[in-house]
């Protein structure tokens, strides 16, 4: 269908604006990360002088730099809570699509009603919770409470997943000799993936953007992942603000996320199961 | 290569409905038996319990002699059709047919074997390499068989495996299937409810309704033979014709007039003297008077009748007519079919009357017209049980071969939904 031309240059300007409108805080942040203390608040988009020292001082130092802990702690959390959370979700997920068993809907809404709970309000509890347990400022100490959180996200979205793929090939598998596991894996997982990959990411960034677990229960950059990091970075002097660090910090941590994003877009491909079962 | 027994075999859900009645039927090894039925007669559910996908209530299974109720389908060595095909998305053709191999832990080299062996048999040698979403409907139909098939199992289990395909390639395919299953002599128990596939693929063919089976036979003896009146309705297409007739001696009081009884029916009709029944006669009975007088034919009753259409299919021609009397009785009729489920067939329990006659006929709609009808081919059944009359049992015992019985394909029918 042809589009008239003034069709066309409405649409340009809707999307122009809503392209600036959503670029411009990023640009922003990139502006201020490569100014110089003394230029930061001049206003400018462009910096008037370019300058890496804003990102220089965040590694200098090696693992004691304020970034580079915080940094390997954010991935390694956020990809381990990932993991666990997939593998329980899909399990979760596929036996509440497909088996018929007592409970099942205390499952899923128990899963929900834990969703509901602001974070802030476990986080009182948990940080006593942890310090008597040992796990306060480690690992174990923050993938527990994003399990706990993203795990319903999760589940909904494998859930929604798993029931689009039709029974017949679950039970084509049975009869070509699978067990259930084996059906499970070698034909729902693979099919799921989709799912599976959406699933991924939005636990992903979940853990990784958390702020308020990362804050309250950790002490030290033994676990401290960056968000929490960012909120301890410093000033060279106590009257100069840390804005060009924090701004250089915020542009470094989006990047994983991105490249994550990136990957796994791919993988999220629209009608993989295409070609299973006629109409 | 196995029989199949099925003893008392009843599928019950929880909320007591009854899906499938005292099943009981034998399968002998190499025989090609189609289940057939309307929708929800139980012959899918019947044939999913036989695979091992849903659960037997009550009543044994039994496959090469063996009781296999609590078996899981992986351990009934079977390989089924589904509607759907159910291929795996994620695969090509070659994986999908040969994913049973593997997970029997089947050597590479030997999978492989069988696989391009399936694949020569079905052509689809070309198509190895790609995925389903990439075939065509015929080729995925085909991909399905070819699944079953490399599996080389002692009982192939097909639910309607042709019903997605569009009507020309499903009468290609429906002889594929034939050659296929003759070739490899392989138990085939098939559900379909297209009776022209019942008609043409089975060695012996299983019609149920409502849960129950009604008759099991060959496709010749279901035609000639049908046990009662809802075989007699559900077999044939157009299918039969039914009236209400009296018994009055050897003579039997019809709407078309008083017509004599044939031989094999006066016995029964004895019996059952000056009682109502349910007469049928399929439209091949019928013949336009003329044409019976050229050919000379012998034994039948002439009647006239007003045409209220007429359809030319160019090697024949049906003609619509009305029954005349009455209205009442037609209605009689009506509830009975219902109750005997003639109903449920197309034409059952209407006073309108289908015939079959020569294309040469001149017979044209809007006019009387004479009809000449075969008294031999009348069929009259109980009315209170649907039941056959005199229905001659020793029939049974002198079956056609499958090859002959194939050779007496039913009318062309539209596909129904």
């Amino acid at each position: 269908m042809r589009h008239g031309t003034r069709e066309y240059t409405t649409w340009s300007i809707a999307i122009a604006a809503v392209f600036v409108f959503a670029m411009f805080p990023v640009l922003w942040i990139v502006s201020l990360s490569f100014k110089t203390p003394a230029t930061v608040g001049d206003g400018r988009l462009v910096p008037k002088e370019w300058t890496f020292a804003n990102y220089n001082a965040l590694f200098s130092g090696g693992l004691d730099s304020p970034l580079l802990r915080p940094l390997i702690n954010s991935i390694l959390i956020a990809l381990i809570a990932t993991t666990i959370a997939v593998a329980i979700a899909s399990l979760a997920a596929y036996a509440i699509s497909r088996l018929d068993f007592p409970g099942k809907f205390v499952v899923l809404g128990g899963a929900l009603a834990v969703s509901m709970f602001p974070p802030i309000s476990v986080v009182g509890p948990l940080f006593d919770m942890w310090r008597a347990l040992g796990l306060y400022d480690t690992y174990p100490g923050l993938i527990i409470p994003y399990l706990t959180f993203a795990l319903p996200l999760a589940i909904y979205i494998l859930v929604a997943f798993f029931r689009e793929i039709p029974w017949d090939l679950e039970e084509a598998a049975q009869v070509d000799g699978a067990t259930p596991f084996q059906a499970f894996r070698r034909i729902i997982f693979p099919l799921a993936a989709p799912g599976v990959f959406t699933a991924a990411i939005l636990v992903f960034i979940f853990a990784w953007n958390d702020f308020v677990f990362a804050i309250s229960l950790t002490s030290s950059n033994n676990s401290r992942t960056v968000p929490a990091a960012i909120a301890f970075f410093t000033g060279e002097s106590q009257f100069t603000s840390p804005t060009g660090n924090i701004a250089a910090a915020a542009v470094l941590v989006t990047v994983p996320i991105i490249v994550f994003v990136l990957i796994f877009q791919r993988r999220i491909v629209a009608g993989l199961t295409a070609g299973a079962v006629k109409g | 290569m196995a029989d199949i027994e099925l003893q008392g075999i009843t599928k019950r859900y929880p909320d007591g409905t009854e899906a499938v009645k005292d099943l009981n039927l034998k399968i002998a090894d190499g025989e090609f038996v189609i289940l057939v039925g309307p929708s929800g007669c139980g012959k899918s559910t019947a044939l999913r319990m036989i695979a091992g996908l849903e659960d037997i209530s009550d009543g044994e299974l039994l496959i090469g002699g063996q009781v296999v109720n609590e078996r899981a389908p992986k351990d009934r060595d079977i390989a089924m059709v589904f509607q759907s095909y159910a291929l795996y998305p994620h695969m090509t053709v070659r994986q999908n047919m040969g994913f049973a191999l593997e997970l029997a832990k089947v050597p590479e080299a030997e999978r492989n074997r069988k696989v391009e062996e399936a694949a020569e048999i079905l052509d689809l040698t070309q198509h190895l390499d790609r995925k389903p979403a990439n075939l065509s409907g015929g080729q995925r139909q085909r991909v399905a068989m070819g699944r079953a098939i490399v599996r080389d199992p002692s009982v192939f289990l097909m639910d309607e495996p042709l019903s997605n395909l569009d009507a020309k390639l499903r009468v290609q395919m429906r002889t594929e299937v034939s050659r296929i299953q003759q070739r490899l002599g392989t138990t085939t128990v098939y559900v379909t409810h297209d009776q022209t596939e019942a008609m043409t693929l089975g060695d012996r063919v299983a019609v149920m309704r409502a849960g129950r089976l009604q008759q099991v036979d060959s496709p010749r003896n279901l035609y000639e033979q049908p046990a009662n009146l809802f075989v007699a309705g559900f077999i044939g297409s157009p299918a039969m014709n039914f009236f209400s007739a009296d018994i009055d001696g050897d003579r039997l009081a019809t709407p078309f007039g008083d017509v004599p009884l044939p031989h094999r029916l006066r016995a029964a009709a004895a019996s059952a003297h000056g009682k109502r029944v349910i007469a049928g006669l399929r439209p091949e009975s019928f013949e336009d008077a003329e044409i019976a007088h050229q050919q000379n034919r012998q034994g039948g009753h002439e009647f006239e009748a007003e045409v209220e259409l007429t359809e030319s299919m160019g090697s024949e021609v049906y003609a619509y007519i009305r029954l005349e009397g009455d209205v009442a009785e037609s209605d009689e009729l009506a509830e009975i079919a219902a109750d005997t489920g003639a109903s449920e067939v197309p034409g059952g329990g209407t006073s309108q009357v289908v015939t079959r006659l020569s294309p040469e006929t001149s017979v044209r709609h809007g006019e009387r017209a004479r009809f000449w009808l075969d008294t031999d081919k009348l069929h009259i059944f109980d009315p209170d049980d649907g039941t056959s009359l005199g229905r001659e049992q020793d029939v049974v015992a002198a079956a056609p071969s499958p090859a002959e019985a194939r050779q007496e394909e039913a009318a062309p029918r539209a596909p129904s939904a």
